[in-house]
Parts: structure tokens; sequence; C-alpha cells
């Protein structure tokens, strides 16, 4: 399937606007519920270790620490992935399992055209783009961390600020963004796979949603025990 | 002009093309016919090259597509039409963009040229003041039209219909049939329907291969039809109770 994706390209302008059309698709279609869940579960992630700080000898700033490391390292790469895999993933496994069920794929090959390339292509480009949404996750959790914990009067802006800088170790950055890419291509393949090659009809379509979701998730995590455990340890 | 040549295709243990060699006339409109079962769609995906046969050769006029290059391949492609069973339109085009897909992809015309060649065809199909509605805001009939403009926009040498009457009244289906006679006579196009529709094989059966069991049994035109005392075709065209009572009106008058 993959060298088929990649090869036999489709005409520049078209895979142009089909790119285009995928990066608002997947990408700012996908902005709104990331924002508004790394918001919240940053501020829940400030919350719980504020509330589990009870030794007046640990500093206040551990909370500020924990809610980045929390959101660098798992909670926007994986866990966004994760979510993403229900969203944008039963989205492309249900919309080429559909062309599949109505002979739109098979439209396609009659007509000479790579309809691995004209569909899956533009999506794993477009996707490329995931660490962009990512970084916005992280962003917006440690931000709603800090919400959280200075209006929620469990620590000072400075303890918070003091924490998101002590051990800071860009490699973390690095880290996550590696495994982002590698759950973005996840992402765009294995919903593509499962739709591209479904048999039968509607109820069909459904379960190869299913499916797409499932396989998707156990993939992430286990690349990201890999990668975790060859990066980090 | 499309030749067969002793196509056999297997899957698995399952035979289910047993050797079927004919020809498929350029400027008629030429029917596959045949039960449910019997072969018609894998011959048909034989013919478009969607499946590759185990044993025969297929030409398209004097090249067999197996010799073929990849770009010989691609240029043939580009010279079919096909419509198929549900309209396949791309439901996330308008009707105006899925008319004018197959031109965008192989041609390098402007967007005005495009647009006005969109407009004849949909003009060619009946349908006008469609071109900004979707797929799913038009009828099932209008949908087929609009895959028979489709089809033919990029002025094909090869039209291939895959059951153009399912689904659709039998009114909606003669004009469907006469779309598709009337076309392949303008364009002086191969037509090849696929089809169990006795309608259809009266309205345009110009030139008939009957199959069953993956074999071709029967060879004829609308007119031998009828007349015709193969079994297997009294089988196939007596099949339906409004046929059988005709058939026994038939044999009483001699």
């Amino acid at each position: 399937m993959l060298r088929r994706v990649f090869s036999g390209f489709t005409k520049a302008s078209v895979l142009k606007e089909l790119i285009f059309k995928e990066i608002n698709d997947l990408i700012l279609g996908s902005l709104g519920i990331v924002s508004f869940i790394s918001f919240f579960v940053g501020g829940v992630i400030a919350i719980q270790t504020a509330l589990n700080l009870e030794n007046p000898l640990i500093p206040k700033s551990l909370i500020g620490f924990a809610t980045r490391q929390s959101m660098i390292l798992e909670f926007a790469p994986t866990f966004i992935s994760i979510i993403m895999a229900g969203k944008i993933g039963s989205f492309i496994t249900s919309s080429i399992g559909s062309m599949r069920v109505t002979e739109q794929i098979d439209a396609l090959d009659v007509m000479g055209i790579n309809s691995l390339n004209y569909l899956v292509f533009p999506k794993v480009v477009a996707l490329m783009l995931y660490p962009f949404v990512i970084a916005l996750s992280m962003f917006l959790g440690i931000f709603g961390g800090f919400l959280a914990g200075v209006y929620g009067g469990f620590t000072s802006p400075g303890e918070f600020v003091t924490g998101l800088q002590d051990s800071f170790d860009p490699f973390h950055l690095t880290y996550a963004f590696i495994k982002t890419i590698i759950f973005a291509f996840i992402l765009a393949t294995v919903p593509s796979w499962q739709g591209y090659f479904m048999k039968g009809g509607a109820l069909e379509v459904g379960k190869a949603s299913t499916n797409s979701f499932v396989w998707t998730s156990v993939l992430i995590i286990l690349s990201n025990y890999i990668v975790t455990s060859l990066l980090l340890s | 002009m499309i030749r067969v040549e002793n196509i056999h295709k297997s899957f698995g243990e399952h035979e289910v093309l047993k050797g079927i060699s004919t020809v498929f006339e350029k400027g008629r409109t030429n029917l596959i016919i045949g039960a449910s079962g019997s072969g018609k769609t894998v011959l048909l995906k034989c013919l478009l090259g969607l499946f590759q046969p185990d044993e025969g050769n297929i030409y398209y006029g004097d090249k067999a597509i197996q010799q073929m290059d990849d770009d010989e391949k691609r240029k043939l492609r580009e010279d079919i039409g096909m419509l198929f069973q549900g309209g396949a339109l791309f439901d996330s085009m308008t009707i105006e963009e899925n008319v004018m897909f197959p031109l965008r992809m192989f041609t390098n015309r402007k967007r005005s040229e495009m647009l006005e060649r969109v407009n004849e065809v949909l003009a060619r199909v009946n349908l006008e003041g469609v071109n900004k509605k979707y797929p799913a805001e038009i009828s099932g009939g209008m949908q087929k039209r609009v895959s028979i403009a489709r089809a033919i926009v990029n002025k094909p040498h090869y039209l291939f219909c895959d059951e153009p009457n399912s689904g659709l009244d039998p009114n909606t289906a003669t004009v469907i049939d006469n779309l598709i006679q009337e076309i392949t006579k303008e364009y002086n196009i191969t037509t090849v329907v696929v089809s169990h529709d006795m309608n259809s094989v009266m309205e345009i059966g110009e030139s008939i291969v009957l199959l069953k069991n993956g074999l071709l049994v029967w060879e004829g035109s609308n007119k031998d039809i009828f007349k015709s005392d193969n079994k297997d075709v009294i089988d196939f065209v007596y099949s339906s109770d409004l046929f059988k009572k005709i058939r026994e009106v038939q044999l009483k008058e001699g």
C-alpha cells in the first residue's frame, strides 16, 4: 500500500487543492477540540498536583513543573493523538470506506488515477502539520494549569513560572515532536488502510471505523513505548 | 472495437469465466446479459483492466491490454468512460466539479474552456441548472445522467455501463437506455453494457452476448433473441411472469 501511496502521483494542481482541503479537515478542524481538552486537562493536572502536595517541604513550584512535564512528555503528544485516532481516524476511515462502498474508488481506478496516492498522500502531507496542533496543546495545557493553579489559590504566578523553568531539558521537546511525527504517520495511514481495503456495505463502514480507532490507538501506544525506550531510557 | 479471446478467470477454486471469446463492435451498443453470478461483472472488470485474466487476451483495437506498458495502459484508461451501477459520483464535489474531474485530471485546458465543455455535456444529457448542486441533492435518474456526462466529457472511444438501469423506474430507465444508444451513435464509440434488464435488451441490444455459469452460451441481437430456440436464452428471457405469458401466447398462435 505505502509504495502506491508514494508513487503514481496525481496532477500537481489537483494534489495541491487536495492537500489544502485535508489541512482544513484534519488540522484546522481539530483545533477546537484539542484546545478545549488541553486547556482543561492542564488545569486538572495543576489542581491534582497541588492537592497531593501535603508535605510543606515540597515547593509549590512543583505544580508548574508537573504540569509542564505531563503536558510535554505524555498528554499532548500521546493522549491527544489517541483522541485524534477517534476524531480524525474515524473520519478518514468512514470517508474512504463510503467511497469504496459507493464505487467512487473504482471510478478513480477506471479513470487511470492512482486512488491510493489521490486519497492517502494528501492526508499524510496534511498531518505533517500535526506537530503544530500538539505544540498548541502543550501551550494551552500549561496555560490552563497556570490559570487553575494561580486563580484556584494553589500557587503564585512566580512559583508556577519557576516550576516551569526548573530542570528544563530541551531534548524532551525533541522527543515529544519525534513521536508526534510518528503518530501523525500512523493517524494518516492506519485509518486510510482500514477504509480503503474494507469490503461490504454501510454496516462494515461502521465496523471499519471502530477497528480503525482500536488499531490506531494500539499502534500509538506501542510506538510510544518503543520510542520512549529508545530515546529516554 | 474490443476483441476478447478465450478469457479465463478464477477466484480460488471457483472458475468464474471459462473461456469467453467475442467481439464488441464500434458504433454499437453491445450488451452482456445473464443471471446473477453468471460472470458479467467479472468480465466487465477484466475488460476495464481491474481484474487480470488468468488466461486469454483482450484487444483494444490491435493491441492486447496485457502487452501494453504502464504508459499505454494509462492512455487507454483516459480513453474509457464508465457509468457505474450507483453512479459513483464524488459526493464531496458539486455536479459541475464531478463532470469536470476527468478534464482537470487529464487535460491542461483553461477553466473557462472546461466549464464550456461541462455545460455542453450536461445539456446533452438534458441536465441544466444543476451545476452547483451536490449528488445527494438530485434524484437517482439525474445522478445516472451526470455520470454519463462525466463518462463522455473527455470524448472517450470506449463507454462501459454496469447495470445502468438498476434502481430506476421504467420511464427513467428507458431515458437512460436511449441516451446511451444516442451517445454511442453520436460519438461513434464502442459501448459495452452489462445488464439483466429485458427492457434494455429490447431497447438497445444491437449486439448481445448471454453468459451462463461463466460460459458464453448465445450471441445475437435484440431482433434474434425472441426467435431463438436456445434453451438458455428461453430460460433467461422468459424467466419473468410477464414474458412467460407472452411466450404462452406466442406458442398458442404458432
